[in-house]
C-alpha cells in the first residue's frame, strides 16, 4: 500500500502493519505467538537478532523462518510455527 | 565462486571500520551479514524514534558514508554456515527476493573464496534461566530494543529492565523514547563494583556523559544496583506477563508489568572462529595487537576478542583492515590498549553474583529448543553428556542460548562446533552448484 503500510495475513488474520516492521514485531503487535514449543508452550521472541530461534514461524510457506530477521512484504502469508 | 581480497564477516561497527580500512587500502573487499542492513546491533537501522534522536546517529552515518565511498561491495542477507575449505565459506540467503535458485523461492547459496579473512560477528545476549523466563513477554534488552526498531510497539507499556551490563541504562532510554514505561531498571551489580568502575571512567569523559544522559532519560524511575529478578510472573488464565519478582538479596518484592527486558551482559559470537580452527582462550578468540588469530590469514575484530563495546569494535576493526591490506597500525596501537583496559573494568564491573546460578527451579526449563528442565540437567557429568543424554543444546539455536547458561551454571565448556553453523535446508548440502551472487556497490 501506498501509505506507509502493508498487508500481512497472521494465522487467517489480515492485518495491516508498518512497512518495514519484522514479522516477529508484527506477530507481537497482533497477539500471534511466533511457535508452540516441543512441550506445547507458547513462545515468542527472545533475542530479537536470530542467534535464539525462538520467533521460528511459517512464512509464505517455508518452514522454521526466523521472523526476527524477515521484514513484511504485502500479502505475507504468516503462521504460527507448529 | 566469488573471489576477494578481502572476506569481513559482520557488518557491526567492527565489521565496517575494517571494510572500509582494507577498500582504501586498495583491496579487493567483500563484507557480508546476515541482517539486510549495515550497523550490527548497536547501529542497528529501524523504525524512527518518535520523540528526539536516537544516540550515535552521527558516528553511524559517517560511518556508513564512509563505507559506501570505499568501494568495499555488501552482501545483506547471507549467512554463513561453513567453511568447507582453507580460504573458502559458504553462506546462505533465505529471504524470498534474492532466492534466485533453480526452484522460485529456494535459498540462495554462494560459495566466497578469501585470501585474507576478518572475523566481526559480535556478540549475543547471556540469558541465564530463572523461573518463568519463557513466558511471552520476556525478552533480552538488546532483543527489545532490536523488535522495537523492528516495529514493535511498546508505546506506554510498563517495561522492567533487569541483568547486567552497560546496555541495560541505553536500552531503558531508547525504550522511554518510544513511548514505554520504564518503571524500574535492576542490575545485579552491587555499588561496590560500580563506584570504582565509575570512577575509573575519568579518563572517558564521554562515556560519563552519556551514562549521566541515560540515567537523566529514565526520569524517576528507581535504578536499583545489586538486585535482579528471581521469577517472571503471569496471569494463570491469560498467560499474560503480569509482573516480575526482584530481590537484593535482603528483601524480595513483586514489581507489576507488561514486558520484562532480562539479560546478563554479553557473550561472544565465537562460533565461526572456533569452526576455522582459531585458538580460543578463555572463551574469547585469541589475537595479536595486528588483531590477527593463530591462524595466519584471519583476523579477528571486536566483541568475539572480549566485550569492549563501540570504541574497542571501532579501532580493532580498523586495525584488523589496515593490517590484512598490509598496511602499518602503530598509530592506532595506543587506543587499542586504552580500549583493552576499559574492557578488561568492564568485565570486572559486570560479572555475575553466584545467586543467579541458583534461580532455576527443578522444572525450570533450561534449554528452549528442546525443553529440557533444570532437573534433567544437573545430573549430567558435563555438556556432551547433556546433549546426549537429554538433548539439552541439540535444538536451532546450537546451544547458543542454553550453552552460555549451563556454562555459568555448571561450569560445562562447549566444544565441537561443526557444520552447518546454523539449521539449513538439506539443499544447502547437497547443490552441486553454487549460484552467481549480485553485490550490492552502493547501499
Amino acid at each position: 500500500m501506498s501509505d506507509g503500510t502493508v498487508m500481512v495475513f497472521l494465522n487467517g488474520a489480515s492485518v495491516v502493519v508498518s512497512a518495514g516492521s519484522t514479522v516477529a514485531a508484527a506477530m507481537w503487535n497482533a497477539g500471534q505467538p511466533c511457535r508452540i514449543s516441543v512441550t506445547g508452550e507458547v513462545r515468542t521472541a527472545l533475542c530479537g537478532m536470530g542467534i535464539c530461534f525462538e520467533c521460528r514461524a511459517l512464512i509464505d510457506g517455508r518452514a522454521h523462518r526466523r521472523s526476527c530477521q524477515v521484514v513484511v512484504r504485502d500479502g505475507m502469508v504468516v503462521e504460527t510455527q507448529r | 565462486m566469488t573471489q576477494c581480497d578481502v572476506l569481513v564477516v559482520g557488518a557491526g561497527p567492527a565489521g565496517i571500520a575494517a571494510a572500509t580500512a582494507a577498500a582504501i587500502s586498495g583491496r579487493r573487499v567483500l563484507l557480508l551479514d546476515e541482517n539486510p542492513a549495515p550497523g550490527g546491533q548497536i547501529w542497528r537501522v529501524g523504525q524512527p524514534m518518535p520523540k528526539g534522536q536516537a544516540e550515535g546517529q552521527t558516528a553511524k552515518n559517517q560511518a556508513i558514508a564512509r563505507l559506501c565511498a570505499c568501494g568495499a561491495s555488501c552482501l545483506f542477507g547471507y549467512s554463513v554456515y561453513d567453511a568447507p575449505s582453507a580460504g573458502e565459506l559458504r553462506a546462505i540467503c533465505e529471504s524470498g527476493e534474492a532466492a534466485a535458485g533453480p526452484v522460485p523461492g529456494d535459498p540462495h547459496i554462494v560459495g566466497l573464496r578469501y585470501e585474507k579473512l576478518i572475523l566481526a560477528t559480535g556478540a549475543r545476549e547471556r540469558f541465564l534461566p530463572f523461573p518463568g523466563w519463557t513466558l511471552p513477554g520476556v525478552f533480552g534488552p538488546g532483543g527489545l530494543q532490536a523488535l522495537v526498531k523492528g516495529g514493535f510497539n511498546v508505546a506506554g507499556q510498563r517495561i522492567v529492565v533487569a541483568g547486567s551490563g552497560p546496555l541495560l541504562l541505553a536500552v531503558a532510554a531508547h525504550l522511554r523514547g518510544y513511548g514505554a514505561n520504564v518503571v524500574c531498571v535492576a542490575e545485579q551489580a552491587p555499588l561496590a563494583k560500580m563506584l570504582p568502575f565509575a570512577a575509573s571512567l575519568w579518563s572517558h569523559p564521554a562515556r560519563i556523559l552519556q551514562g549521566i544522559q541515560y540515567r537523566a532519560a529514565l526520569g524517576t524511575a528507581p535504578f536499583h544496583l545489586g538486585c535482579w529478578p528471581v521469577a517472571a510472573l503471569a496471569d494463570e488464565v491469560s498467560g499474560k506477563l503480569t509482573g516480575v519478582r526482584l530481590t537484593n538479596g535482603k528483601r524480595t518484592w513483586t514489581q507489576h508489568c507488561d514486558l520484562l527486558a532480562c539479560g546478563f551482559h554479553l557473550v561472544p559470537n565465537i562460533e565461526l572462529a572456533s569452526l576455522l580452527g582459531c585458538a580460543i582462550q578463555d572463551g574469547f578468540v585469541k589475537v595479536d595487537h595486528q588483531q590477527r588469530t593463530s591462524l595466519a590469514h584471519v583476523y579477528c575484530a571486536g566483541e568475539p576478542t572480549g566485550i569492549g563495546g563501540l570504541g574497542a569494535a571501532l579501532v580493532q576493526g580498523e586495525i584488523a583492515g589496515l593490517a590484512s591490506a598490509g598496511k602499518p597500525t602503530d598509530s592506532l596501537q595506543g587506543r587499542r590498549l586504552a580500549e583493552r583496559k576499559f574492557a578488561l573494568k568492564l568485565e570486572a564491573a559486570f560479572r555475575i553474583r553466584p545467586e543467579l546460578r541458583s534461580l532455576a527451579r527443578p522444572d525450570t526449563l533450561v534449554c528452549r529448543c528442546e525443553d529440557i528442565p533444570y532437573a534433567a540437567l544437573e545430573k549430567r557429568s558435563g555438556w556432551i553428556d547433556a546433549k546426549l543424554q537429554t538433548r539439552c543444546g541439540m535444538g536451532p539455536c546450537q546451544g547458543r542460548i542454553c550453552g552460555a547458561a549451563t556454562e555459568t551454571l555448571f561450569g560445562w565448556k562447549q566444544t565441537s562446533v561443526r557444520p552447518p553453523l546454523m539449521p539449513v535446508p538439506v539443499s544447502a548440502l547437497v547443490y552441486p552448484g553454487l549460484q552467481p551472487v549480485s553485490l550490492k556497490e552502493h547501499l
